[in-house]
Protein backbone atom coordinates (compact mmCIF):
# COMPACT_ATOMS: atom_id res chain seq x y z
CA UNK A 1 0.00 0.00 0.00
CA UNK A 2 1.15 3.49 -0.72
CA UNK A 3 1.61 5.26 2.52
CA UNK A 4 2.49 8.73 1.33
CA UNK A 5 2.06 10.29 4.77
CA UNK A 6 4.55 8.14 6.59
CA UNK A 7 2.05 7.40 9.38
CA UNK A 8 0.11 4.25 10.10
CA UNK A 9 -2.36 2.99 12.65
CA UNK A 10 -1.22 0.23 14.95
CA UNK A 11 -3.12 -3.01 14.38
CA UNK A 12 -5.44 -3.95 17.23
CA UNK A 13 -3.80 -6.33 19.66
CA UNK A 14 -7.12 -7.88 20.56
CA UNK A 15 -7.77 -11.48 19.54
CA UNK A 16 -10.60 -11.25 17.03
CA UNK A 17 -11.95 -14.74 17.54
CA UNK A 18 -14.78 -14.35 15.02
CA UNK A 19 -12.46 -13.46 12.13
CA UNK A 20 -9.50 -15.69 12.98
CA UNK A 21 -8.88 -18.84 10.97
CA UNK A 22 -9.68 -21.84 13.16
CA UNK A 23 -8.62 -24.54 10.72
CA UNK A 24 -5.18 -25.10 12.31
CA UNK A 25 -6.85 -25.39 15.75
CA UNK A 26 -9.38 -27.88 14.39
CA UNK A 27 -6.58 -29.82 12.72
CA UNK A 28 -4.60 -29.88 15.95
CA UNK A 29 -7.59 -31.10 17.94
CA UNK A 30 -8.20 -33.88 15.40
CA UNK A 31 -4.57 -34.97 14.89
CA UNK A 32 -3.38 -34.62 18.47
CA UNK A 33 -6.47 -35.14 20.67
CA UNK A 34 -4.37 -34.96 23.83
CA UNK A 35 -3.72 -31.28 23.03
CA UNK A 36 -7.31 -30.58 24.18
CA UNK A 37 -6.27 -31.52 27.68
CA UNK A 38 -3.95 -28.57 28.40
CA UNK A 39 -4.82 -26.81 31.66
CA UNK A 40 -2.30 -24.01 31.18
CA UNK A 41 -0.14 -24.99 34.16
CA UNK A 42 3.11 -23.96 32.46
CA UNK A 43 5.12 -27.01 33.52
CA UNK A 44 6.24 -27.45 29.92
CA UNK A 45 7.49 -23.88 29.64
CA UNK A 46 9.36 -24.08 32.94
CA UNK A 47 11.39 -27.07 31.83
CA UNK A 48 11.80 -26.00 28.19
CA UNK A 49 15.38 -25.96 26.89
CA UNK A 50 14.57 -23.42 24.18
CA UNK A 51 12.56 -21.34 26.63
CA UNK A 52 15.60 -21.02 28.89
CA UNK A 53 17.50 -19.19 26.15
CA UNK A 54 14.82 -17.48 24.05
CA UNK A 55 11.34 -16.15 24.67
CA UNK A 56 9.86 -19.35 23.25
CA UNK A 57 6.83 -20.33 25.30
CA UNK A 58 5.24 -23.63 24.31
CA UNK A 59 2.23 -23.25 26.61
CA UNK A 60 1.39 -19.91 25.05
CA UNK A 61 2.17 -21.12 21.53
CA UNK A 62 -0.47 -23.85 21.53
CA UNK A 63 -2.94 -21.51 23.19
CA UNK A 64 -2.37 -18.96 20.41
CA UNK A 65 -3.26 -21.60 17.83
CA UNK A 66 -6.40 -22.50 19.79
CA UNK A 67 -7.49 -18.87 19.58
CA UNK A 68 -6.61 -18.62 15.88
CA UNK A 69 -3.53 -16.41 16.30
CA UNK A 70 -1.69 -18.60 13.82
CA UNK A 71 0.88 -16.21 12.45
CA UNK A 72 2.33 -15.44 15.84
CA UNK A 73 2.49 -19.14 16.66
CA UNK A 74 4.17 -20.00 13.39
CA UNK A 75 6.89 -17.43 13.97
CA UNK A 76 7.80 -19.13 17.25
CA UNK A 77 7.70 -22.76 16.16
CA UNK A 78 11.24 -23.08 14.82
CA UNK A 79 12.71 -22.31 18.24
CA UNK A 80 11.61 -25.68 19.63
CA UNK A 81 14.46 -28.21 19.65
CA UNK A 82 12.14 -31.20 20.09
CA UNK A 83 14.05 -32.36 23.16
CA UNK A 84 10.79 -33.64 24.67
CA UNK A 85 11.29 -32.55 28.28
CA UNK A 86 7.85 -30.90 28.19
CA UNK A 87 6.40 -34.29 27.35
CA UNK A 88 7.85 -35.74 30.54
CA UNK A 89 6.51 -33.08 32.88
CA UNK A 90 3.02 -32.54 31.43
CA UNK A 91 0.51 -33.60 34.14
CA UNK A 92 -2.24 -34.12 31.56
CA UNK A 93 -0.20 -36.27 29.20
CA UNK A 94 -0.28 -33.89 26.24
CA UNK A 95 1.84 -35.24 23.40
CA UNK A 96 3.69 -31.95 23.07
CA UNK A 97 6.31 -33.08 20.56
CA UNK A 98 3.69 -34.47 18.22
CA UNK A 99 1.81 -31.22 18.70
CA UNK A 100 4.81 -29.16 17.52
CA UNK A 101 5.34 -31.37 14.46
CA UNK A 102 1.63 -31.17 13.59
CA UNK A 103 1.66 -27.39 13.98
CA UNK A 104 4.52 -27.08 11.47
CA UNK A 105 2.23 -28.55 8.84
CA UNK A 106 -1.03 -26.99 10.04
CA UNK A 107 0.28 -23.44 10.11
CA UNK A 108 2.35 -23.73 6.93
CA UNK A 109 -0.04 -21.90 4.57
CA UNK A 110 1.14 -18.33 4.20
CA UNK A 111 -2.49 -17.15 4.03
CA UNK A 112 -2.95 -17.78 7.76
CA UNK B 1 -38.34 -39.20 76.34
CA UNK B 2 -40.68 -37.30 74.05
CA UNK B 3 -38.61 -34.62 72.41
CA UNK B 4 -39.37 -32.40 69.47
CA UNK B 5 -37.57 -30.21 66.97
CA UNK B 6 -38.84 -27.46 64.68
CA UNK B 7 -37.01 -27.33 61.34
CA UNK B 8 -37.29 -24.18 59.27
CA UNK B 9 -36.87 -24.97 55.57
CA UNK B 10 -37.62 -28.23 53.75
CA UNK B 11 -34.88 -28.20 51.15
CA UNK B 12 -32.37 -31.04 50.94
CA UNK B 13 -30.90 -30.22 54.38
CA UNK B 14 -34.23 -29.78 56.17
CA UNK B 15 -35.71 -32.97 54.70
CA UNK B 16 -32.67 -35.09 55.49
CA UNK B 17 -32.33 -33.77 59.05
CA UNK B 18 -36.05 -34.32 59.61
CA UNK B 19 -35.80 -37.95 58.56
CA UNK B 20 -32.70 -38.66 60.66
CA UNK B 21 -34.24 -37.05 63.75
CA UNK B 22 -37.51 -38.89 63.20
CA UNK B 23 -35.63 -42.17 62.91
CA UNK B 24 -34.09 -41.39 66.32
CA UNK B 25 -37.55 -41.08 67.87
CA UNK B 26 -37.75 -37.31 67.89
CA UNK B 27 -40.90 -35.53 66.74
CA UNK B 28 -40.28 -33.09 63.89
CA UNK B 29 -42.30 -30.07 62.80
CA UNK B 30 -41.00 -29.20 59.34
CA UNK B 31 -41.92 -25.71 58.16
CA UNK B 32 -41.64 -24.80 54.47
CA UNK B 33 -42.62 -21.45 52.92
CA UNK B 34 -43.25 -22.92 49.47
CA UNK B 35 -46.14 -25.23 48.64
CA UNK B 36 -43.78 -28.10 47.96
CA UNK B 37 -40.69 -29.44 49.68
CA UNK B 38 -37.30 -29.77 47.95
CA UNK B 39 -36.07 -26.16 47.87
CA UNK B 40 -33.49 -25.27 45.23
CA UNK B 41 -33.15 -28.93 44.28
CA UNK B 42 -36.51 -28.56 42.48
CA UNK B 43 -34.79 -26.36 39.86
CA UNK B 44 -32.21 -28.96 38.89
CA UNK B 45 -32.47 -31.54 36.11
CA UNK B 46 -29.33 -33.64 36.51
CA UNK B 47 -26.76 -33.79 39.30
CA UNK B 48 -22.96 -33.83 39.12
CA UNK B 49 -20.74 -35.81 39.05
CA UNK B 50 -22.75 -38.94 38.21
CA UNK B 51 -25.45 -37.26 36.06
CA UNK B 52 -28.15 -38.73 38.27
CA UNK B 53 -31.65 -37.37 37.62
CA UNK B 54 -32.34 -34.83 40.38
CA UNK B 55 -35.83 -36.31 40.58
CA UNK B 56 -34.37 -39.54 42.02
CA UNK B 57 -32.97 -37.71 45.02
CA UNK B 58 -36.08 -35.56 45.35
CA UNK B 59 -38.20 -38.71 45.46
CA UNK B 60 -36.07 -40.29 48.21
CA UNK B 61 -36.22 -37.13 50.32
CA UNK B 62 -39.95 -36.78 49.75
CA UNK B 63 -40.67 -40.42 50.62
CA UNK B 64 -38.76 -40.09 53.88
CA UNK B 65 -41.07 -37.26 54.92
CA UNK B 66 -43.95 -39.75 55.23
CA UNK B 67 -42.34 -40.93 58.49
CA UNK B 68 -45.04 -40.82 61.22
CA UNK B 69 -42.88 -38.62 63.47
CA UNK B 70 -42.64 -35.85 60.84
CA UNK B 71 -45.32 -33.23 60.36
CA UNK B 72 -44.82 -31.07 57.28
CA UNK B 73 -46.29 -27.57 57.22
CA UNK B 74 -46.26 -26.40 53.58
CA UNK B 75 -46.79 -22.87 52.37
CA UNK B 76 -46.37 -21.31 55.78
CA UNK B 77 -43.84 -19.02 57.44
CA UNK B 78 -43.05 -18.34 61.07
CA UNK B 79 -44.49 -15.03 62.24
CA UNK B 80 -43.82 -15.06 65.99
CA UNK B 81 -41.04 -16.62 68.05
CA UNK B 82 -40.82 -17.20 71.80
CA UNK B 83 -38.50 -19.04 74.14
CA UNK B 84 -40.39 -21.26 76.60
CA UNK B 85 -39.59 -21.45 80.34
CA UNK B 86 -37.64 -24.70 79.93
CA UNK B 87 -35.42 -23.35 77.14
CA UNK B 88 -37.55 -24.60 74.27
CA UNK B 89 -39.25 -22.74 71.44
CA UNK B 90 -42.78 -21.66 70.66
CA UNK B 91 -43.27 -20.64 67.02
CA UNK B 92 -46.45 -19.27 65.53
CA UNK B 93 -46.81 -19.77 61.79
CA UNK B 94 -49.00 -17.70 59.51
CA UNK B 95 -51.77 -20.28 59.16
CA UNK B 96 -52.43 -19.85 62.87
CA UNK B 97 -50.75 -23.05 64.08
CA UNK B 98 -48.68 -22.83 67.25
CA UNK B 99 -45.66 -25.16 67.21
CA UNK B 100 -43.57 -26.07 70.25
CA UNK B 101 -40.22 -27.78 70.43
CA UNK B 102 -37.12 -28.38 72.51
CA UNK B 103 -34.69 -27.32 69.80
CA UNK B 104 -34.72 -25.42 66.55
CA UNK B 105 -32.93 -26.22 63.31
CA UNK B 106 -32.44 -23.47 60.74
CA UNK B 107 -32.14 -24.97 57.25
CA UNK B 108 -33.16 -22.00 55.15
CA UNK B 109 -30.57 -22.58 52.44
CA UNK B 110 -29.36 -20.29 49.69
CA UNK B 111 -30.72 -18.24 46.84
CA UNK B 112 -29.00 -17.85 43.51
CA UNK B 113 -27.45 -14.50 42.67
CA UNK B 114 -29.77 -12.11 40.83
CA UNK B 115 -27.83 -11.74 37.56
CA UNK B 116 -29.50 -8.39 36.80
CA UNK B 117 -27.24 -6.91 39.47
CA UNK B 118 -24.27 -7.58 37.16
CA UNK B 119 -25.59 -5.11 34.62
CA UNK B 120 -22.53 -5.17 32.35
CA UNK B 121 -23.36 -8.80 31.47
CA UNK B 122 -26.75 -7.74 30.13
CA UNK B 123 -29.01 -10.28 31.80
CA UNK B 124 -32.59 -9.07 31.44
CA UNK B 125 -31.42 -6.58 28.80
CA UNK B 126 -30.06 -8.75 25.99
CA UNK B 127 -32.21 -11.51 24.58
CA UNK B 128 -29.71 -14.33 24.51
CA UNK B 129 -28.33 -14.19 28.02
CA UNK B 130 -29.69 -16.84 30.39
CA UNK B 131 -28.70 -18.14 33.82
CA UNK B 132 -27.50 -21.62 34.74
CA UNK B 133 -30.84 -22.19 36.50
CA UNK B 134 -32.75 -21.38 33.31
CA UNK B 135 -30.44 -23.72 31.39
CA UNK B 136 -31.43 -26.58 33.74
CA UNK B 137 -35.00 -25.82 32.75
CA UNK B 138 -34.03 -26.00 29.06
CA UNK B 139 -32.52 -29.42 29.72
CA UNK B 140 -35.68 -30.57 31.50
CA UNK B 141 -37.67 -29.50 28.42
CA UNK B 142 -35.08 -31.03 26.06
CA UNK B 143 -34.82 -27.87 23.95
CA UNK B 144 -31.91 -25.45 23.54
CA UNK B 145 -32.65 -22.46 21.32
CA UNK B 146 -31.82 -18.80 20.96
CA UNK B 147 -34.51 -16.12 21.26
CA UNK B 148 -35.04 -16.50 17.49
CA UNK B 149 -35.83 -20.18 18.02
CA UNK B 150 -32.75 -21.63 16.29
CA UNK B 151 -30.07 -23.90 17.70
CA UNK B 152 -27.08 -21.83 18.92
CA UNK B 153 -23.80 -22.44 17.08
CA UNK B 154 -21.51 -20.91 19.68
CA UNK B 155 -22.31 -20.95 23.40
CA UNK B 156 -20.32 -19.36 26.22
CA UNK B 157 -20.66 -20.36 29.87
CA UNK B 158 -19.52 -17.56 32.17
CA UNK B 159 -18.28 -18.56 35.60
CA UNK B 160 -18.14 -16.55 38.84
CA UNK B 161 -21.26 -14.45 38.20
CA UNK B 162 -21.96 -12.98 41.61
CA UNK B 163 -19.09 -14.90 43.20
CA UNK B 164 -15.55 -13.72 44.02
CA UNK B 165 -16.70 -10.24 43.15
CA UNK B 166 -16.44 -7.26 45.47
CA UNK B 167 -18.61 -5.23 43.14
CA UNK B 168 -21.58 -7.39 44.04
CA UNK B 169 -20.47 -7.59 47.70
CA UNK B 170 -19.91 -11.32 47.27
CA UNK B 171 -16.32 -12.03 48.23
CA UNK B 172 -16.87 -15.74 48.58
CA UNK B 173 -16.52 -18.59 46.10
CA UNK B 174 -19.82 -20.39 45.54
CA UNK B 175 -17.88 -23.62 44.97
CA UNK B 176 -20.33 -25.54 42.84
CA UNK B 177 -20.54 -23.30 39.74
CA UNK B 178 -17.27 -24.59 38.19
CA UNK B 179 -18.43 -28.17 38.19
CA UNK B 180 -21.97 -27.13 37.24
CA UNK B 181 -20.51 -25.38 34.17
CA UNK B 182 -18.59 -28.54 33.23
CA UNK B 183 -21.72 -30.67 33.67
CA UNK B 184 -23.91 -28.25 31.71
CA UNK B 185 -21.31 -27.93 28.93
CA UNK B 186 -21.36 -31.72 28.54
CA UNK B 187 -25.17 -31.76 28.48
CA UNK B 188 -25.12 -29.01 25.84
CA UNK B 189 -22.67 -31.02 23.73
CA UNK B 190 -24.93 -34.07 23.88
CA UNK B 191 -27.83 -32.02 22.54
CA UNK B 192 -25.79 -29.95 20.06
CA UNK B 193 -23.01 -32.14 18.62
CA UNK B 194 -21.68 -29.45 16.27
CA UNK B 195 -21.85 -26.35 18.44
CA UNK B 196 -18.75 -24.62 19.76
CA UNK B 197 -18.95 -24.56 23.56
CA UNK B 198 -16.61 -22.43 25.66
CA UNK B 199 -16.27 -21.94 29.42
CA UNK B 200 -14.81 -18.66 30.66
CA UNK B 201 -13.20 -19.21 34.06
CA UNK B 202 -10.80 -17.64 36.56
CA UNK B 203 -9.86 -20.95 38.23
CA UNK B 204 -11.32 -24.38 37.74
CA UNK B 205 -12.11 -25.41 41.31
CA UNK B 206 -12.67 -29.12 40.93
CA UNK B 207 -12.78 -29.99 44.63
CA UNK B 208 -15.06 -33.00 44.74
CA UNK B 209 -14.68 -36.70 43.95
CA UNK B 210 -14.89 -37.26 40.21
CA UNK B 211 -14.91 -33.55 39.40
CA UNK B 212 -11.42 -33.26 37.93
CA UNK B 213 -12.11 -36.41 35.95
CA UNK B 214 -15.29 -34.84 34.60
CA UNK B 215 -13.37 -31.68 33.64
CA UNK B 216 -10.82 -33.79 31.78
CA UNK B 217 -13.56 -35.70 29.99
CA UNK B 218 -15.25 -32.41 29.04
CA UNK B 219 -12.01 -31.32 27.34
CA UNK B 220 -11.02 -34.58 25.68
CA UNK B 221 -14.23 -36.42 24.87
CA UNK B 222 -16.74 -33.57 24.65
CA UNK B 223 -14.40 -30.99 23.04
CA UNK B 224 -15.37 -28.20 25.43
CA UNK B 225 -12.97 -25.24 25.22
CA UNK B 226 -11.83 -23.42 28.31
CA UNK B 227 -10.73 -19.78 28.28
CA UNK B 228 -9.04 -18.42 31.39
CA UNK B 229 -10.27 -14.90 31.93
CA UNK B 230 -13.12 -13.12 33.61
CA UNK B 231 -15.75 -11.60 31.37
CA UNK B 232 -15.47 -7.83 31.62
CA UNK B 233 -18.50 -6.81 29.59
CA UNK B 234 -20.98 -7.99 27.01
CA UNK B 235 -22.92 -6.18 24.30
CA UNK B 236 -25.54 -7.13 21.74
CA UNK B 237 -25.41 -6.80 17.95
CA UNK B 238 -28.29 -6.31 15.53
CA UNK B 239 -28.65 -10.06 15.11
CA UNK B 240 -29.21 -10.26 18.89
CA UNK B 241 -25.97 -12.15 19.36
CA UNK B 242 -23.86 -11.42 22.42
CA UNK B 243 -20.37 -9.98 21.96
CA UNK B 244 -18.11 -10.71 24.90
CA UNK B 245 -14.83 -9.19 25.98
CA UNK B 246 -12.30 -10.72 28.32
CA UNK B 247 -8.57 -11.14 28.58
CA UNK B 248 -7.30 -14.54 27.57
CA UNK B 249 -4.89 -14.55 30.48
CA UNK B 250 -3.05 -17.63 29.23
CA UNK B 251 -2.23 -15.85 25.98
CA UNK B 252 -1.88 -12.44 27.59
CA UNK B 253 -4.09 -10.61 25.10
CA UNK B 254 -7.59 -9.17 25.14
CA UNK B 255 -10.12 -11.35 23.36
CA UNK B 256 -13.48 -10.63 21.80
CA UNK B 257 -15.94 -13.02 20.26
CA UNK B 258 -19.59 -13.34 19.32
CA UNK B 259 -21.83 -15.85 21.07
CA UNK B 260 -25.26 -17.06 20.05
CA UNK B 261 -26.12 -17.90 23.64
CA UNK B 262 -24.46 -16.80 26.88
CA UNK B 263 -25.08 -18.70 30.09
CA UNK B 264 -24.29 -17.02 33.41
CA UNK B 265 -23.24 -19.41 36.19
CA UNK B 266 -24.98 -17.63 39.04
CA UNK B 267 -23.44 -18.01 42.47
CA UNK B 268 -24.96 -18.70 45.87
CA UNK B 269 -26.03 -16.12 48.43
CA UNK B 270 -27.58 -16.59 51.83
CA UNK B 271 -31.33 -16.67 51.27
CA UNK B 272 -33.60 -13.84 52.37
CA UNK B 273 -35.17 -16.24 54.85
CA UNK B 274 -31.75 -17.05 56.34
CA UNK B 275 -31.02 -13.38 56.88
CA UNK B 276 -34.39 -12.53 58.40
CA UNK B 277 -34.42 -15.58 60.69
CA UNK B 278 -30.90 -14.76 61.82
CA UNK B 279 -32.09 -11.25 62.73
CA UNK B 280 -35.13 -12.56 64.60
CA UNK B 281 -33.21 -15.18 66.56
CA UNK B 282 -30.15 -13.03 67.17
CA UNK B 283 -27.79 -15.27 65.18
CA UNK B 284 -24.53 -13.75 64.07
CA UNK B 285 -23.85 -13.42 60.35
CA UNK B 286 -20.46 -13.99 58.74
CA UNK B 287 -19.09 -11.15 56.55
CA UNK B 288 -20.56 -12.87 53.48
CA UNK B 289 -24.01 -12.76 55.19
CA UNK B 290 -24.28 -16.52 55.61
CA UNK B 291 -25.08 -17.58 59.19
CA UNK B 292 -21.99 -17.83 61.35
CA UNK B 293 -21.48 -21.14 63.13
CA UNK B 294 -19.80 -21.61 66.52
CA UNK B 295 -16.67 -23.13 65.05
CA UNK B 296 -15.85 -24.00 61.45
CA UNK B 297 -14.35 -27.37 62.37
CA UNK B 298 -15.82 -28.79 65.51
CA UNK B 299 -19.15 -27.03 66.00
CA UNK B 300 -20.27 -26.30 62.46
CA UNK B 301 -23.93 -27.05 63.29
CA UNK B 302 -24.11 -25.03 66.49
CA UNK B 303 -24.81 -21.32 66.83
CA UNK B 304 -24.10 -18.88 69.63
CA UNK B 305 -27.77 -19.17 70.66
CA UNK B 306 -28.39 -22.22 72.82
CA UNK B 307 -30.81 -24.69 71.27
CA UNK B 308 -30.58 -23.18 67.78
CA UNK B 309 -28.78 -25.33 65.21
CA UNK B 310 -27.96 -24.81 61.55
CA UNK B 311 -27.62 -27.16 58.57
CA UNK B 312 -26.94 -26.82 54.86
CA UNK B 313 -26.35 -23.79 52.68
CA UNK B 314 -27.62 -21.21 55.17
CA UNK B 315 -24.08 -21.32 56.61
CA UNK B 316 -21.97 -21.52 53.44
CA UNK B 317 -22.11 -22.69 49.83
CA UNK B 318 -22.16 -26.49 49.74
CA UNK B 319 -22.77 -29.16 47.16
CA UNK B 320 -25.54 -31.70 47.73
CA UNK B 321 -23.24 -34.32 49.22
CA UNK B 322 -22.02 -31.86 51.81
CA UNK B 323 -25.53 -30.56 52.46
CA UNK B 324 -26.82 -34.05 53.22
CA UNK B 325 -23.77 -34.82 55.42
CA UNK B 326 -24.25 -31.53 57.21
CA UNK B 327 -27.93 -32.31 57.82
CA UNK B 328 -27.05 -35.70 59.37
CA UNK B 329 -24.37 -34.09 61.46
CA UNK B 330 -26.87 -31.48 62.68
CA UNK B 331 -29.35 -34.25 63.54
CA UNK B 332 -26.66 -35.95 65.64
CA UNK B 333 -25.78 -32.68 67.41
CA UNK B 334 -29.43 -32.10 68.22
CA UNK B 335 -29.85 -35.63 69.60
CA UNK B 336 -26.87 -35.10 71.87
CA UNK B 337 -28.17 -31.74 72.96
CA UNK B 338 -31.60 -33.13 73.77
CA UNK B 339 -30.19 -36.16 75.60
CA UNK B 340 -27.50 -34.41 77.64
CA UNK B 341 -28.38 -30.77 78.16
CA UNK B 342 -32.07 -30.75 78.31
CA UNK B 343 -34.00 -31.60 81.46
CA UNK B 344 -37.35 -33.32 81.02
Amino acid sequence: MNNIWGFSISGARVIDYDRNDHRPAEGLSAEVPSSRLCIGCGGCTATCTAGAMTDFNIRKLQMLVKRGENKEAREQLHRCMLCGKCLLVCPRGVDTRRMILALYRLTAQPSL
Amino acid sequence: MDKSVIIIGAGAAGCEAAYRLAEAGITVELVEKENETGGNLNNWHQLFPDRKQAEELRRTLREHLSHPAIRVHRGVMPVRWERTENGGFRVEVNDGALLESDALLVATGFQTFDARRKEEYGYGIYENVVTSVELENFFANRRIATSAGVAPKRIGLIQCVGSRDEKTCNFHCSKVCCITAVKQAIELREMLPDAEILCFYMDMRMFGPGYEEMYREAQEKYRIKFVRGRLSEASENREKQVIVKCEDTLVGKPLRMTLDLMVLMVGMEASESSRSIARTLGLELAPNLFIKTCDPHYAANRTAVEGVFVAGCCTMPMNLTETLHDARSAAMEIRNYLALNHKP
